[in-house]
C-alpha cells in the first residue's frame, strides 16, 4: 500500500527548491564583473572615454568662465561625470544584453530557468561597481590636473550619492528595457552610442544648458541625462552657480521625481517586454 | 492503491506546430519512457528541433498534448526546469569565461550538481580546462554544451545534434557519457542523423518525416518486414548474383547442395542496415522487390 511514486508516476527524486534569486544574483555580479574587465573596448570606451573629454574640455575651455562666474572646467565635469554614468549604465548595459542573446549565453539562462532578477542583479552590480570606479578615477584627474575643487561638506556628498544612484539604476533598466527592440549587436551598438552622443549635446553635457535653444531644452527635460547632469552641478559647483540654471535653483526634487520615474518606466518595461530570446513563434 | 501508473516521461499526441499557415509539426505523437534512450531520426527540416523545443518549452505549440515529467512544457516553472538538460542544436560563440570557470559559475544555478573536475573530465576537456569558451574548437564547444547539461544531474536530458562536429574519437566518448548516465536512470531524447549512432545508443528509434512520426521500434526491429529480407549475394563469372530472400539459410543449403563448385568467392548474407531501413522510410530508397525464395533449380541456373 505504499505509494512512493510522485503523483505523476516519474521517478520520485528528492531534489531540493532552486536555488534563489539573490543567490544567482550574486554569483553573476563576479561573473558581469570578470566578463567587463576582458572587453578590452568595454574598459578602454567607459574609463578613458570620459578623462579625454575632460582633457579637450580642459584644454579648450581652460580658464574660461560661464554665467555667475562659474569655470568652464568645473561646469563640465559635472556633464562629463553624469555621461560617464550613462555610459556604464544604459549604453554598455544595452550593447551587452544585444551580445549575450547573439553569443547564445541568454539562451542558457533561459534553459536553466534563471530567474529574471537575478540576470538584473547582476547587471546593477556589476554596473555599480564599474560606475565607481570610474567616478573615482575622473574626480582624481579632475582634481589633481584641473584643480575642480571636491566638496567639502557630507551634504553635497549625499547629493551625489542619490543622483549618481538613480540615474545608475535608471540607466541600467533601461538598458535592459531598450535590448528587445535594438536589433543584433552591431545594430546595438550603432543605435544606442549614437542616441547616446544626441542626449549628450540635448542635456547640456557639451554646451552651457541654459544657453541652448528652449526647444531643446525641452525635449532635454524628458529624458533622464539633463537631471543627471544638473544634479552633478549642484554638486560640484558653488551655490550662487544656481542662479545661472533656466529655473534658477537646482530642483533637487523636480530630479528626483523625473529620475525616479524613469526607473519605474525601465522597470515596467523590461517585466513586459523582456525576452530571452529574438522572435519566438 | 496498490499499483501505481507509471507514465511515460514525455507523452505526445496530436501535436500541431505551423509557421505561416504551413504545419512543420503535424500531429505528431511520441512517448518516451522513463529511462529509455530515444532516438529521433528524419531528414532535415522534417520538425525534430521544432518538436524537441516544444518539449523544452521553448516554442509554443498551436495544437495537441503535450507533457514531460508529468507538467505541460508551456507552463513549466523553474523546479520542471531544474529537472531536465537540454543541448540546443546551435551552439552559441562562447564567451571570456575559460571552460572551468563557465562550469564554476553555473554550478550555482542548481541545488546539486556534478563536480567540475568530473564533468570536464567526462566529455574530454582536460587539456582546454583553462581555454575560454570563445577561443574553443566547435567540436570543444559542442562538449562544454554536453557538460552543462548534465551539471544539474538532470532526470531527463534533450540533445539536438549532439554529436554533429565531434571528430569519431569524441563521438565514442560521448556515447560512453550518455551509456553511464542511461545507467544511472536518466531518460534520454536525442535526435541524430548519424544511424549508427542511433543503432548503438538507442532503446527506441522514432523516424519523423513531414512533421509526423512514420516509424518507432527498436534499432534492430526498425522497419519490420524490410528488416527481415536478406541478401545473399556471391561472385560468379566476374560478376556479382544476388538473391532478396526471407530465408537465407534455405538459399545457402540449396547454393552449397547443389553447386558445382565448393567454394563461392565472395559470398556475403547481409540484412539491410538501419540505414537502409530508414531511406527507404524517409522515401529516399526504392523498396526491395519481395523476395521470392528461389527453387534449387533457379539456383542450379545462376551457378552455371
Ligand atoms: N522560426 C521559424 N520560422 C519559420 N519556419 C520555421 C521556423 N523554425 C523552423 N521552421 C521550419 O520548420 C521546419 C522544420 O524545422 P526543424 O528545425 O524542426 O527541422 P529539423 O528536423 O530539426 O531539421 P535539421 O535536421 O536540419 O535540424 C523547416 O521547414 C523550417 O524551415
Ligand atoms: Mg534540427
Amino acid at each position: 500500500m505504499t505509494v512512493t511514486a510522485a503523483p505523476t508516476g516519474v521517478r520520485a527524486v528528492d531534489r531540493p527548491a532552486p536555488p534563489g534569486a539573490l543567490r544567482i544574483g550574486l554569483a553573476r555580479i563576479g561573473l558581469e564583473l570578470r566578463l567587463y574587465l576582458r572587453d578590452p573596448g568595454q574598459v578602454v570606451f567607459s574609463f578613458a572615454y570620459p578623462v579625454i573629454m575632460l582633457l579637450i574640455f580642459g584644454s579648450v575651455f581652460g580658464g574660461e568662465t560661464t554665467g555667475p562666474d562659474v569655470r568652464f572646467e568645473d561646469y563640465f565635469l559635472a556633464g562629463i561625470a553624469a555621461t560617464g554614468i550613462m555610459l556604464t549604465s544604459f549604453q554598455a548595459v544595452g550593447i551587452a544584453i544585444a551580445e549575450e542573446r547573439e553569443r547564445g549565453d541568454l539562451g542558457r539562462l533561459q534553459l536553466l530557468g534563471t530567474p529574471p532578477a537575478a540576470y538584473v542583479i547582476g547587471k546593477a552590480g556589476q554596473v555599480v561597481v564599474t560606475t565607481a570606479a570610474q567616478l573615482a578615477l575622473l574626480l582624481t584627474v579632475a582634481s589633481l590636473a584641473y584643480d575642480v575643487p571636491m566638496p567639502s561638506d557630507v551634504g553635497r556628498w549625499l547629493t551625489f550619492g542619490w543622483v549618481a544612484l538613480l540615474g545608475i539604476l535608471a540607466g541600467t533598466v533601461l538598458g535592459i528595457a531598450v535590448s528587445p527592440f535594438v536589433g543584433s549587436a552591431r545594430a546595438a551598438s550603432a543605435g544606442i552610442t549614437g542616441f547616446s552622443v544626441v542626449l549628450q549635446f540635448f542635456s547640456g553635457v557639451f554646451f552651457v544648458f541654459a544657453e541652448l535653444p528652449t526647444w531643446m531644452q525641452q525635449v532635454a527635460a524628458v529624458f533622464p541625462l539633463k537631471w543627471l547632469t544638473q544634479g552633478m552641478r549642484s554638486v560640484f559647483l558653488p551655490d550662487r552657480a544656481a542662479a545661472g540654471e533656466v529655473a534658477g535653483s537646482w530642483e533637487h526634487g523636480t530630479t528626483a521625481l523625473v529620475l525616479g520615474a524613469w526607473v519605474i518606466i525601465g522597470v515596467v518595461v523590461c517585466v513586459r517586454t523582456f525576452r530571452w530570446r529574438r522572435g519566438e513563434g | 492503491m496498490t499499483t501505481t501508473q507509471i507514465q511515460p516521461a514525455v507523452r505526445v499526441r496530436g501535436l500541431v506546430k505551423r509557421y505561416g499557415g504551413r504545419a512543420v509539426v503535424d500531429g505528431l505523437d511520441l512517448d518516451v519512457h522513463v529511462g529509455e534512450v530515444f532516438a529521433l531520426l528524419g531528414p532535415n527540416g522534417a520538425g525534430k528541433t521544432t518538436t524537441v523545443e516544444i518539449l523544452e518549452g521553448l516554442r509554443r505549440r498551436d495544437g495537441g498534448e503535450v507533457r514531460v515529467l508529468g507538467a505541460d512544457p508551456a507552463t513549466g516553472d523553474r523546479a520542471w526546469r531544474a529537472r531536465i538538460g537540454v543541448v540546443a542544436q546551435t551552439t552559441g560563440d562562447g564567451n571570456a569565461l575559460t571552460v572551468r570557470e563557465t562550469l564554476d559559475h553555473f554550478a550555482a544555478y542548481h541545488s546539486r550538481s556534478e563536480e567540475t573536475d568530473e564533468l570536464i573530465a567526462a566529455v574530454g576537456l582536460t587539456e582546454s580546462a583553462g581555454t575560454r569558451a570563445a577561443r574553443l574548437s566547435g567540436g570543444q564547444r559542442r562538449r562544454l554544451e554536453v557538460a552543462l547539461s548534465m551539471q544539474g544531474r538532470p532526470e531527463l536530458l534533450f540533445l539536438d545534434e549532439p554529436t554533429t562536429g565531434l571528430d569519431p574519437v569524441a563521438r565514442r566518448q560521448f556515447w560512453s557519457v550518455l551509456q553511464r548516465l542511461r545507467s544511472g536512470g536518466t531518460t534520454i531524447l536525442l535526435t541524430t542523423h548519424y544511424l549508427d549512432e542511433a543503432a548503438h545508443l538507442a532503446d527506441q528509434v522514432g523516424v519523423i518525416d513531414a512533421g509526423r512520426l512514420a516509424d518507432v521500434a527498436p534499432p534492430d526491429e526498425m522497419g519490420g518486414d524490410l528488416r527481415l529480407r536478406s541478401t545473399v549475394r556471391w561472385r560468379e563469372d566476374g560478376g556479382f548474383r544476388t538473391v532478396v530472400t526471407t530465408e537465407p539459410a534455405v538459399v545457402l543449403r540449396d547454393l552449397l547442395n547443389t553447386g558445382p563448385r565448393a567454394d563461392l568467392p565472395d559470398l556475403t548474407v547481409t540484412r539491410p542496415s538501419l540505414e537502409e531501413v530508414y531511406l527507404q522510410l524517409v522515401g529516399a530508397a526504392p523498396v526491395a522487390e519481395t523476395g521470392t525464395v528461389p527453387s534449387s533449380t533457379d539456383v542450379q541456373g545462376a551457378l552455371r
